[in-house]
């Protein structure tokens, strides 16, 4: 599976300041009809940019940006996957913020989008500078567990399991889930309910 | 060997393995899927034509995008019709139990879960809906999933999870008359944030959880994850036994008496240690309502809107951000302000005693003109129960529409919405902006109790102050 190894992305990124901000923000609940994920990008964000004149995601500036800078508990709310997919198909292949709701991360992860943390300090410059300087190219490492642009660089924080499945390219669990099938029926037989309560 | 808990107990006995993450893959006992977080997972199986590891593990229904107002197929809304024949098809191709209207079983998978005897104690139950939580009320462990691990579960019956921290919340003495489930779980998250369970299950118990039934802790387990815990339960015991008794997917005879010998085997040790442990006076809780947009921003309907500076951190920010949504003043009464609709469903309180509840308040009272009442069952058998009792008859005299199970406004995916900035007192669980259909709308969540008194007195009422009790 080396060709699932995620240890880089690289590009400019899009500010996406504020905290809390839920998956019903970032796909209203209208979208969840979607039957494959086709498209699901149109609906990132898609209530507030209508309200927002120069909402980030609509921002000519940060056109084809690979990053996106949050703040804290992105993603809590309800735990559908159109939004890191949503975010995925955007073109986003990394998040960097505060912190991620724990769902919303599980869901990033299965679908090999590495989400890093920064102190919120950190992530307020961050934005500020990109909100100036939307032309700055990042890369975040996965190796180095840094982010770097121009001359600088600050470290950042993973769970150390989710990064070496990136970096292992075993994010992509299902393969490894199958493979163990034959423990999962043995665990299934010495369950009292699987035997419906027979002896 | 310490002592455990209920949840290291079933974790214990459900690993298959340990992976190279650390992480560990779970067997999953049961699993619940509806017609929403479904598709894609279906579809991504018959692309690479697997089949499923356990298909009698898996139940059906269908309930996020189902309308409640009319039984007409095809769904006005092409989407939901597609996604409606999406499940169909599959659960046919794949052989699954599909609870749909004709069986008589239909309704939201958190409510029939329990009620058809499905969720059972010392289970893992997983459901691609992050309110899976629910089923921790008969002592299982309920995991909400996405439509990724929703594939896991359909081809291998596991999920990859982090073993988690147990917060043991004991809710002690006794709770005042006209304080319910409802209010005890926003108390909860009110005092321990919307972020305080991350990492954590949530362990309910002391007097108030040992002497609740099962539907009122079903709602208290339910919003476990409006507080940051991914799962929350009680430990089973007599009410949990006395209410699983005789159901349809409930061992009979003496398979029960030895299921009950497991369902006890399963409960938290008299010395179980905790990573936490918080306690709660059951006394000092008032019937809550949120003013925010977030499930924490709470007060007692009798207290004054709290000002920002008493907050913290950036939940100054959120609190901010919540009255200039919720067009609300700090320092203002919360009781008082106007509803334009009021709610009385979801899978927090949409069960019998819900129903019953609401219908005891509403009784020889009318909706207020200016509000538009909704009142949907959580199943077709509690609908059918509560036909039964004449409940419906009591919303309808007094002005509310009746539906059919499902979801309805508690999120704006079926044709129940709210339009433009209305108001909305709602029995669901999450007032996030934009939740129940309209980009503008703006949800308070409350008790059932409270849902009929505001829709009587056309603005956020303390129930008290309409049944005098
Ligand atoms: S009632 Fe609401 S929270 Fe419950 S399953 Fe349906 S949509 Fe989810």
């Amino acid at each position: 599976m080396s060709d699932q190894k995620i240890t880089q992305v690289r590009g400019r990124a899009i500010p996406m300041p504020g905290d809390d901000i839920d998956t019903d923000r970032i796909t209203p609940a209208r979208f969840l009809t979607a039957l494959t994920w086709k498209g699901i990008e149109k609906a990132l964000f898609c209530d507030e940019r209508e309200n927002t004149p120069d909402h980030p995601i609509d921002n000519p500036n940060y056109k084809g940006a690979k990053i996106l800078f949050v703040g804290k508990n992105f993603g809590s709310g309800s735990s559908r996957e159109h939004a890191p997919q949503a975010i995925k198909r955007f073109g986003i292949d990394a998040i960097v913020g505060v912190s991620f709701a724990e769902i919303f991360a599980g869901n990033s992860l299965a679908i090999g989008m590495p989400l890093m943390t920064a102190s919120a300090e950190e992530i307020q410059k961050l934005i500020a500078h990109t909100q100036k300087n939307s032309e700055t190219e990042y890369t975040a490492d996965l190796e180095t567990l840094t982010l770097s642009w121009g001359d600088e660089s600050l470290s950042v924080g993973m769970l150390e399991e989710r990064r070496q499945s990136f970096l292992k390219g075993t994010w992509n669990i299902l393969a490894i889930l199958r493979a163990n099938l034959p423990q999962v029926r043995e665990v299934a037989e010495g369950l009292p309910y699987m035997r419906e309560f027979q002896d | 060997m310490s002592e455990r808990t209920l949840y290291d107990k079933i974790w214990d006995s459900h690993i298959v393995a340990q992976l190279e993450s650390g992480q560990y893959q779970l067997f999953i006992g049961l699993h619940l899927i509806h017609e929403v977080t479904t598709p894609q997972a279906f579809a991504s199986m018959k692309e690479t034509g697997s089949k499923m590891a356990f298909p009698e593990r898996t139940v059906a229904t269908a309930d996020h995008i189902t309308p409640t107002l009319t039984k007409l197929r095809p769904f006005k809304d092409d989407l939901a019709e597609s996604m409606m024949s999406a499940l169909e098809q599959n659960v046919d191709e794949f052989g699954v139990r599909f609870l749909n209207w004709a069986s008589g079983k239909q309704g939201i998978v958190h409510v029939i879960g329990p009620e058809l005897g499905l969720s059972q104690p010392g289970m893992t139950i997983a459901c691609g809906d992050s309110h899976t939580s629910t089923h921790g009320a008969v002592g299982s462990l309920g995991f909400g999933i996405g439509t990724t691990e929703v594939g896991f579960v359909l081809e291998t019956q596991t999920i990859v999870l982090n073993r988690l921290k147990v917060h043991r919340i004991n809710v002690n003495g006794e709770l005042n008359k006209g304080v319910y489930a409802k209010d005890v779980i926003l108390r909860i998250i009110h005092d321990l944030g919307i972020k305080g369970g991350l990492g954590n299950a949530y362990e309910y118990a002391g007097k108030v959880i040992d002497e609740m039934g099962m539907e009122g802790r079903m709602t208290v387990c339910n919003m476990s994850i409006e507080g940051g815990a991914r799962i929350g339960y009680v430990n089973p015991d007599q009410t949990t036994f006395d209410y699983l008794e005789g159901r349809e997917f409930t061992p009979k005879g003496e398979a029960f008496e030895r299921a009950k010998d497991y369902w006890k085997s399963v409960a938290s040790d008299a010395d179980a240690e905790y990573d936490q442990v918080t306690d709660i006076e059951g006394g000092s809780i008032e019937p809550m309502v949120t003013w925010g947009i977030n499930p924490g921003q709470s007060v007692g309907i009798s207290e004054n809107l709290p000002d920002p500076k008493s907050f913290e951190g950036e939940d100054i920010k959120t609190a901010e951000r919540g009255y200039e949504f919720m067009a609300l003043k700090p320092g203002d009464k919360i009781a008082g302000t106007k509803i334009d609709v009021a709610f009385l469903g979801s899978c927090t309180n949409s069960r019998i005693s819900d129903l019953r509840e609401g219908a005891r308040v509403m009784k020889g009272n009318k909706v207020n003109p200016r509000v538009r009442m909704l009142v949907v069952p959580g199943s077709q058998q509690v609908q059918a129960q509560a036909e039964e009792e004449g409940l419906h008859e009591i919303f309808r005299e007094a002005g509310a529409e009746w539906g059919n199970a499902g979801c309805s406004m508690c999120l704006g995916m079926n044709p129940d919405k709210l339009v433009g900035a209305e108001r909305s007192i709602s029995s669901s669980n999450r007032n996030f902006i934009g939740r129940q259909g309209s980009p503008r709308g703006r949800t308070h969540l409350g008790s059932p109790a409270t849902v009929a008194a505001s829709a009587i007195e056309g603005c956020l009422t303390n129930p008290a102050d309409v049944v005098g009790d």
